[in-house]
């Protein structure tokens, strides 16, 4: 099973799609042009500090606002291994299974952890920190699938005979 | 057991007797993407492996946010936009006649019990006549233009009934921002709504479409209105007997139910910086400093509130009257009809003679990719869906979501107020 271990850096509620990339960026050619604008009319500086493995932590309903893809695969692209919120938008969350990035629902998590804790996730089990263990739900069998896949454009690959 | 709205139109769709819950597979009856999205969706689609449209008539590309383009490498959106349409032997393109989601319904791309979906989270809009419209992302719909087909699980279902007159000042702006205040910005996520009562059956569907536009910003898949003799005569059509059909069951069940009274609701606004931070717009003078909140600028228009019965409400408010002098109010119609229709009836030469700056069709300030964006300290009041920082300018311009009324009052005063 899945287990990996991360440093935490920790959001609050509410965390939109403009706050995720604004609008005026999105015009940029790539999403690695993107990404360094990332959660900068909240932190500006945030995005440069980000490492890969690093983990999001952050409160309710994480990802709303807009449809822009471009906000899952720019916290990709910044290295970010999970995002565990208390509850994601839907579109946001779609998004992400379809690009590969993991979102983990948590309840408990954000309420106890302090930016730059280190937290251990065990996929579709549970998330360690600081001794307690909290329990995750595991995805849907569709989810998996495409996950499993490599994304939506994989499995899309697949289903037209190229890969 | 009885069924919901959904659950019907996922029934005519599949076939299935679906629940809430449940994983379907659904066929599309339309999609829409925008200019924004357009060279993404592009890539993806043969990143895909496709090689033609699952059915070119029934995707429809708008340019509406980067139009006209106000930056060098917009353009590039538009020129990636006509290679695929080009390339794909598409027909339904807007290049300039106003946005994506005033142009689904008004150009009749969407009729009752259709399911749609589009590159952008107000797609909910087309719940104002009675159709499953949603929000994608744009390698989503790359796989929908190769399959016609996508997965949705069966949302439950919040009934939002509402009865009585509205008082004067009170439009469904109104209605649908103090929903969002008592759901919360994820109080209604992944549910759909549905909205009964006499003050929705009065409705314009120009009204029901405010609404449906905005219950995203309660996290909403979609957001419902039966279709009437009002849908009928707007999408220009004679309802099927399917089409009649698709209202709920009696004995449907609801995972919430919310009752208002139409009189109750007052003036309010969303305030700094979150859709669910929503007052009455009493309280927000009665708790300001001075009782004074300056404002430097209002905004009447986009996908939410720039419809005819929008302008003509600001009109009616501005006649005989001019916008204060350190105010810009800025009106941009939210299609190329309404604003003809609107310089038509004389709308445009009251708004023009108070002191409006009337733009072409677009999504304009909405999204702070067009003129009028603002800097730090700044206030301005509009009427569109979201209040986001940096929005419209930098992240320390103070944004309120408000009424076409409302917004019209406090572009004469200069202040927050309402009328």
């Amino acid at each position: 099973m899945d287990k990996f271990t991360g440093k935490v850096w920790v959001l609050g509620d509410d965390i939109d799609t403009d706050i995720i990339i604004p609008t005026e960026y999105l015009a940029l050619k790539t999403v690695e042009d993107m990404a360094p604008y990332a959660f900068s009319p909240l932190r500006p500086e945030l995005a440069s500090k980000i490492k890969p493995g690093d983990i999001i932590v952050a409160g309710k309903n994480f990802g709303c606002g807009s449809s822009r893809e471009q906000a899952p695969e720019i916290i990709k692209t910044l290295g970010v291994k999970c995002v565990i919120a208390k509850s994601f938008a839907r579109i946001f969350f779609r998004n992400s299974i379809n690009n590969g990035l993991l979102l983990i629902e948590s309840g408990q998590l954000h309420d106890v952890v302090t930016e730059g804790d280190k937290v251990t996730v065990t996929i579709n089990k549970c998330i360690e920190h600081n001794g307690n263990e909290y329990p995750i739900a595991a995805l849907p069998q569709n989810l998996v699938d495409i996950i499993n896949a490599g994304g939506l454009v994989k499995a899309m690959r697949k289903l037209n005979g190229l890969d | 057991m009885g069924k919901t709205i959904i659950q019907k139109i996922i029934k005519n769709n599949t076939g299935i007797d679906a629940k809430p819950g449940d994983i379907v597979t659904v066929n599309v009856d339309r999609v829409m993407i925008h200019d924004i999205f357009i060279p993404f969706v592009a890539s993806k689609f043969e990143e895909m492996g496709f090689t033609k449209l699952w059915d070119a008539d029934k995707v429809v590309l708008v340019y509406d946010h980067l139009v006209p383009a106000s930056q060098v490498d917009d353009t590039r959106h538009f020129k990636i936009g006509n290679e695929f349409v080009e390339k794909y032997g598409m027909k339904n393109i807007h290049r300039s006649d106003g946005i994506c989601h005033q142009l689904m319904t008004e150009a009749g791309y969407v009729k009752p019990g259709d399911i749609v979906f589009g590159t952008d989270s107000h797609t909910t809009t087309y719940g104002c006549v009675g159709a499953f419209s949603s929000g994608i992302g744009y390698t989503e719909m790359a796989s929908i233009l190769g399959t016609g087909t996508m997965w949705v699980k069966v949302p439950e279902t919040i009934k939002v009934n509402i009865t009585g007159k509205l008082p004067d000042n009170v439009m469904a702006k109104d209605i649908i921002l103090k929903l969002i205040r008592d759901l919360g910005a994820d109080g209604a996520t992944y549910k759909a709504l549905e909205f009964a009562g006499d003050t929705v059956k009065n409705m314009s569907v120009a009204s029901r479409m405010s609404m449906s536009n905005m219950a995203i910003e309660a996290g909403a898949k979609c957001a419902l209105f039966s279709p009437d003799e009002k849908t009928a005569e707007y999408c220009e059509i004679t309802l099927t007997d399917k089409e009649r059909d698709l209202v709920a069951d009696s004995d449907a069940v609801y995972c919430k139910e919310i009752n208002y009274r139409a009189e109750d609701f007052v003036p309010v606004m969303a305030c700094p910086s979150n859709v669910d931070n929503v007052k009455p717009v009493d309280e927000i003078i009665s708790n300001a400093e001075g009782g004074n909140i300056a404002v430097d600028q209002v905004f009447i228009g986009s996908c939410t509130n720039g419809r005819l019965e929008d302008l003509m409400a600001a009109a009616e408010v501005l006649k005989g009257k001019k916008v204060a002098p350190f105010v810009k109010l800025i009106v941009t119609p939210a299609s190329r009809k309404i604003y003809r229709q609107a310089a038509k009836n004389g709308t445009l030469k009251i708004l023009a003679e108070a002191g409006a700056m009337i733009t072409h069709p677009s999504c304009g300030l909405c999204c702070g990719r067009a003129g009028g964006i603002l800097t730090d300290g700044e206030v301005v009041v509009a009427t569109n869906n979201r209040n986001f920082l940096g929005r419209m300018g930098t992240s320390k311009v103070s944004i309120y979501l408000a009424s076409p009324k409302t917004a019209a009052s406090c572009a004469i005063e200069g202040r927050i107020t309402h009328a």
